[in-house]
């Protein structure tokens, strides 16, 4: 039928069959192209009305962080800085949130993925439901609950007061395991069951088949997810703050004391308010806390963009191509 | 190469469900056997109980035995792996692994159990079995290539070889023509006959010209309908299953007057 009324046909006679036909088809319906017109406004403004907020908090933090942000800031700590000194810096807290996100990184990467290649590849019946039920629940935790927790866990061994950096990595496992379960398992079902039959009629075990075969072709996702799950917890402020308390040096040591991190560092800063400047001797800036809290919160967003492109240079390197 | 396949009373579940009832038939050394019948009739749950490829399905069971060369591959001694690597079998969509180039895809059955191979007789082996497969002028030039770029007659060309560089006895295929056109299909066909000088080989097919232009022996399954079990109806060579058939169901199913 397409192809006839395509192609230049000469005038034949046409039964009354074909008018309608064309007329039918040069039929406009308006009152469904104004409902398209009308839904596509809503969904560019409902865009607009989304992006805003993301650009606003874009510029704020880089204007307002950008006059600190500096090698000198990055590469010192606060120790002896005291009052409104134009000094200090954030060492401290970068070497801090790579270790402790670094600790977390390990504990839950391993935990999250054997649990999504159980549920996907050998969970049946009710302990794969009640471990899919729990993994749900857990990703409900209060990120406050996984800092108690944590300190619980320690402070039944170490006592009373104890603060390591390894306490804020397993917090935020708690965190972290549940969003690297979830989207491990989806893309490990994404994986086509033609790939690990393939992989048993060449006389592949089943567990070479996953680690060779399923975890290979999805491991592009894995990185993703395993990614975001980073940046989730990455920002996490309340559970390190009990867990691994504030300092003002820097301290590389996971096993033994309190670390900085960059949101508990923001979050002190901020809370330090104005400094009163009465000496007028010394070179004194009332604002300056501010200043550090704003440079510290641009370089946690640098740090999570950097991760973030490093993550699609990754899964890039290991998407499965065509030609 | 190529065995003897022995089937004797072999009953297929799907747990409780009795897919396919009480079918016995031998399968000749280096020879071409063709299954047909209707969709459902459980020709290709048949076919895939012959490498133990049935038992990935949860729940999926049989009864009976399946004897190769007089051992019987539901022994409990025998290890479904080893089954496998005896008896290949190319699905009926062509499924390259998507990560691994022409190459990387056709040693997958070595590399992927972690044998060791040396170079030369990795890329010995891959000439090889693209020669056997009818591949390897099409792609000799580009085997770092993902082999997922192939046409699909290509790529099922590609399985082909895949399977057949683990040197299995006995080459399974379940309708590895219907995804494809009619040239890819009649390479492919060509090829069968070659490769039957070397392996025993069963296709399923739908396509009845196909079996015929192919197969040596010939068995027809059958249902009797919806939640029944299919059965073997009859089994001949193919010759004599298209021109006489003894039983009137298969006169029927090939003629195309069945229910």
């Amino acid at each position: 039928m397409t192809a006839t009324t395509a192609s230049p046909q000469p005038a034949a006679p046409r039964s009354d069959r074909s008018d309608e036909v064309r007329k039918a088809l040069r039929t406009v319906d308006t009152g469904r192209r104004r409902k398209d017109r009308a839904m596509q406004v809503v969904v560019y403004v409902a865009f607009a009305l989304a992006v805003i907020p993301l650009i606003s908090v874009a510029w704020t933090v880089l204007s307002n962080g950008i006059e600190r942000f500096d090698w000198y800031f990055l590469t010192h700590s606060m120790r002896g800085v005291f009052g409104g000194m134009d000094a200090g810096g954030i060492y401290h807290a970068i070497v801090g949130t790579f270790e402790i996100t670094l600790g977390a990184t390990i504990i839950s990467v391993p935990i999250g993925i054997l649990t999504a290649i159980y549920l996907v590849e050998y969970g049946r019946g009710s302990l794969a439901r009640s471990v899919t039920f729990f993994v749900d629940v857990m990703t409900g935790i209060p990120s406050i609950v996984a800092g108690l927790f944590a300190y619980a866990l320690f402070a039944v061994f170490f006592g009373p007061g104890i603060s390591m950096g390894i306490m804020g990595s397993i917090a935020l496992s708690v965190l972290m395991i549940p969003v690297v379960v979830r989207s491990t398992e989806e893309m490990l079902k994404l994986v086509p069951n033609e790939l690990r039959e393939a992989s048993y009629a060449l006389g592949v075990p089943k567990w070479l088949t996953i680690v060779k075969v399923v975890l290979r072709t999805a491991t592009a996702g894995i990185v993703t997810g395993v990614m975001l799950a980073v940046a989730r917890v990455i920002g996490e402020t309340a559970p390190l703050l009990i867990t691994v308390g504030v300092i003002d040096s820097i301290n590389f040591n996971l096993f033994d004391g309190r670390m900085m991190t960059l949101p508990v560092y923001v979050y002190r800063q901020y809370s330090q308010g104005y400094v009163p400047c009465n000496d007028a001797s010394a070179v004194c800036i009332p604002e300056i806390n501010f200043d550090r809290a704003w440079a510290a919160a641009l370089t946690l967003i640098l740090i999570v963009m950097v991760l973030n492109i490093l993550a699609r240079l990754v899964s890039r390197y290991f998407s499965p191509k065509i030609r | 190469m190529a065995q003897r396949i022995d089937v004797k009373d072999l009953n297929i579940f799907y747990s409780d469900f009795l897919a396919v009832e009480d079918v016995s038939m031998a399968i000749e050394p280096k020879s071409v056997t063709a299954f047909i019948g209707p969709s459902g009739c459980g020709k290709s749950t048949f076919l895939r109980t012959l490498n133990r490829m049935h038992e990935v399905i949860p729940g999926a069971r049989v009864e009976g035995t399946v004897a190769m060369e007089g051992v019987d591959l539901y022994g409990d001694d025998v290890d479904p792996v080893a089954v496998r690597r005896q008896v290949g079998m190319v699905f009926q969509r062509p499924n390259p692994f998507p990560t691994m180039s022409i190459e990387e895809n056709v040693l997958a059955g070595v590399r992927l159990v972690n044998k060791k191979i040396s170079k030369s007789d990795a890329a010995d082996l891959v000439e090889e079995s693209l020669r056997h497969a009818n591949l390897w002028e099409e792609v000799k030039d580009r085997l770092a290539k993902p082999g997922s770029g192939l046409s699909g007659g290509q790529q099922q060309r590609l399985c082909i070889a895949r399977a057949i560089a683990v040197r299995p006895q006995v080459l399974l295929m379940d309708e590895p023509c219907s995804a494809l056109d009619p040239i890819s299909t009649l390479a492919i066909e060509d090829l069968i006959t070659e490769l039957k000088q070397d392996y025993t080989i069963c296709i399923v097919t739908h396509n009845m010209q196909q079996a015929a232009r192919v197969s040596d022996r010939t068995g027809f399954f059958n249902i009797a309908g919806t939640g029944k079990p299919g059965k073997l109806i009859e089994m001949d060579d193919t010759g004599v299953m298209f021109s006489s058939p003894s039983e009137q169901a298969t006169e029927d199913y090939i003629s195309g007057r069945f229910g």
